[in-house]
């Protein structure tokens, strides 16, 4: 009998292999034993495929829920929107395609240039004074003192608290006659305001309240932040010679770069897509001086009825939100590719790191 | 602490200095209390005073809410705007109706995050990859461009100003799904596997030994979707039109509307509204922050 190379005894099948398998003796053993193994491992193979074929099944039943409801509420409303926003809809009757004609009337709307502008304004203000007042905070906030988790607590709790409670809370304090805030003033003898009732402040007051409420989450972010700065590389910095204001400059500050970026994104978007608190507030007024992006889209779909030029509104957001995320990334990834090249070079505190644990003892 | 460390540096060895610098702290802290504290308390209160002034106000009988100019303290404990709310008809039904819609999601969130998270963690299919990329990437797609078909689709399911409107969008959002499966990929195999070889299927492997182990991930994922929506006010106000419907939040900002002369009595259901949330955030502070600090910033 001609002796099979192993490879072709993989093709036979393992029951007909068996049954030869006493007659080969000696010479043959060998060769007869690779074989064996192969076609074990051929029906292991076969099983294994079997079982990854039971697993894609089972792993699919544990998916489809999932898959079904994020994408079908995500993916399909998606391509819905951009078709609506080519048409014209009022949410009950067959809608009408208009070609470009929502985004041709959205340009030359005066509504939606002032829902923009307002929306920038609120956002230039918001982010970057949150995000220093919440660098400030977190690094007094950075200490092992004393109550400090008790400050920690109190300053970040307003984050939890609905835009809905915020707003009505604030309309309360805020009311121009029965308001404490007012009260407070004219005890001090300083003239009272309208707050939300003027057109010149209601902005800045919703930018306030914010601030109140958002704050704290820029906190709780550096502080997290600051437990990752190592403490080898503020001491051995301290050993150079740098005093509070070095360290603060040179080690602390560019350590947290990376997450600010991150916090300027994330606040961004949020403030762009600034809603509720206006809803309980203002209702845009007075005068539309508070009518945001997301309160005109809501106010043309639900309001008005006009809901093709509210899904063209809204796409008009989508895609300036995306354009902060790219551009956002992009300086991201340079940020910590700074970072990186600095933590990097030699003679920078981390490599000073040891001497510091041999002086100290 | 730096100013200690570096005055004993001038003309003095370098080993001194670095032995003072490192005593430095340490002497410190010795202090009966720190400077510090005159910064921070008086900001601490100022960020609590506003809900302070909630509670206050709350408790206030509706004459002394209307006095001008109003008055700062109460002079006694009047308990009127809460019978007020919790006698009108509308609010215990609102409080329930925001409980029902929480209670499903936070639940379902849990069951289809842990399914979907397991079977993306441990689990080989074809295009399991693919299928992730693109769940992560709705995590992107704002609200108010899904908002409008998202209405039109509940409108032909029939669901528009039922409870259903609301639980049907927040059933089970990509962040659950992947917060769980990093939690799970971060479990060491071998339990599981010693589990199958003993003949247990997945789903037992996953209720019997992963879910058990993975309490901090579920704690997590439960908060932020209580959080999220017990909070909402966009959607509710979209998808609801009678009032028997209403959640909290959409019925406090409504009875504010019209009861804007009783302002105890609104205060009093804006007490209601945020207390729910309030026990939640200092029960799970810990869990909650770790959510908020590691998983939302790598994501």
């Amino acid at each position: 009998m001609p002796q099979l190379p192993a490879p072709f005894t993989v093709a036979e099948p393992p029951g007909g292999r068996r049954g030869k398998d006493p007659d080969q003796r000696g010479a043959t053993e060998a060769a007869a034993d690779a074989a064996d193994t192969m076609a074990r491992r051929d029906a292991g193979r076969r099983a294994l495929r079997a079982g990854r074929r039971r697993e894609s099944v089972t792993a699919w039943a544990f998916i489809s829920p999932a898959v079904l409801i994020i994408l079908g509420l995500s993916v399909l409303p998606v391509i819905w929107s951009l078709l609506l926003s080519f048409q014209a809809n009022d949410l009950v009757t067959p809608s009408r395609w208009v070609g470009l004609d929502n985004y041709r009337a959205l340009e030359a709307d005066p509504h939606f240039g002032q829902a923009v502008r307002n929306t920038l304004l609120y956002t230039v203000l918001y982010v970057p004074l949150s995000l220093v007042g919440g660098l400030v905070l977190a690094l007094a906030l950075n200490r092992r003192i004393r109550l400090v988790g008790l400050y920690r607590t109190l300053i970040f709790v307003p984050f939890v608290v609905s835009a809905t409670a915020q707003g009505v809370l604030f309309s309360f304090i805020l009311d121009p006659e029965f308001g404490a805030a007012n009260s407070l003033l004219s005890r001090l003898g300083l003239s009272t305001q309208g707050f939300l009732t003027d057109p010149g402040q209601a902005l800045l007051v919703l930018v306030g309240i914010t601030l109140w409420s958002g704050t704290g989450f820029c906190v709780v972010v550096y502080l997290a932040a600051l437990q990752d700065v190592p403490q080898s590389l503020i001491e051995a910095a301290r050993l150079d010679g740098a005093g509070r204001r070095h360290l603060l400059r040179h080690v602390t500050l560019p350590t947290l770069a990376p997450i600010s970026v991150f916090l300027v994104l994330w606040q961004t978007i949020q403030s762009l897509q600034v809603f509720d608190l206006v809803y309980v507030t203002t209702k845009g007024g007075p005068l539309g001086s508070t009518t945001v992006i997301v309160y005109f889209i809501w106010e043309q779909a639900f309001k008005s009825f006009t809901a093709g030029y509210g899904a063209a509104a809204a796409y008009v957001l989508a895609v300036a939100l995306c354009l902060v995320g790219v551009v956002m990334r992009v300086v991201r990834g340079r940020a910590e590719r700074r970072e990186g090249a600095r933590a990097e070079q030699p003679g920078t505190p981390s490599g000073a790191a040891p001497r510091t644990e041999g002086a100290a003892r | 602490m730096t100013l200690t460390s570096s005055t004993p540096r001038a003309g003095a060895p370098r080993e001194t200095t670095s032995v003072a610098a490192s005593l430095a702290p340490r002497r410190r802290r010795t202090l009966p209390f720190s400077g510090w504290h005159l910064l921070l308390a008086p900001l601490a209160l100022l960020f609590a005073l506003p809900l302070v002034w909630l509670l206050l106000s709350s408790v206030m009988s509706n004459a002394e809410i209307n006095r001008f100019p109003p008055a700062l303290w109460p002079s006694g404990i009047d308990l009127g705007g809460y019978k007020y709310v919790l006698g009108n008809a509308m609010f215990p039904r609102w409080f329930l109706n925001s409980l029902i819609v929480s209670a499903v999601a936070v639940t379902s969130n849990l069951l289809f995050g842990a399914l979907g998270g397991y079977a993306f963690a441990r689990m080989r299919f074809g295009g399991s990859r693919a299928l992730l990329v693109l769940m992560l990437a709705t995590m992107a797609i704002p609200f108010q461009l899904t908002m409008i078909p998202t209405f039109l689709m509940m409108k032909r399911l029939g669901l528009i100003d039922t409870l259903g409107a609301l639980i049907v969008p927040s059933l089970v959002t990509p962040f659950a799904v992947f917060l769980l499966r990093q939690f799970f990929l971060s479990l060491p195999r071998e339990l599981e596997e010693a589990a199958w070889l003993d003949g247990c299927s997945r789903l037992r492997v996953l209720f019997t030994i992963v879910l058990p182990l993975s309490r901090p991930a579920l704690s997590t994922v439960a908060v932020l979707t209580f959080l999220t929506t017990w909070n909402d006010l966009t959607w509710p106000l979209i998808a609801l039109n009678h009032d028997t419907q209403y959640t909290l939040q959409l019925g406090l900002t409504t009875f504010q509307g019209q009861h804007h002369t009783r302002w105890s009595a609104v205060m009093a259901g804006n007490v209601i509204t945020v207390l729910p949330v309030l026990l939640a955030f200092l029960g799970a502070q810990k869990s909650f922050i770790r959510s908020l600090t590691s998983t939302g910033l790598k994501g």
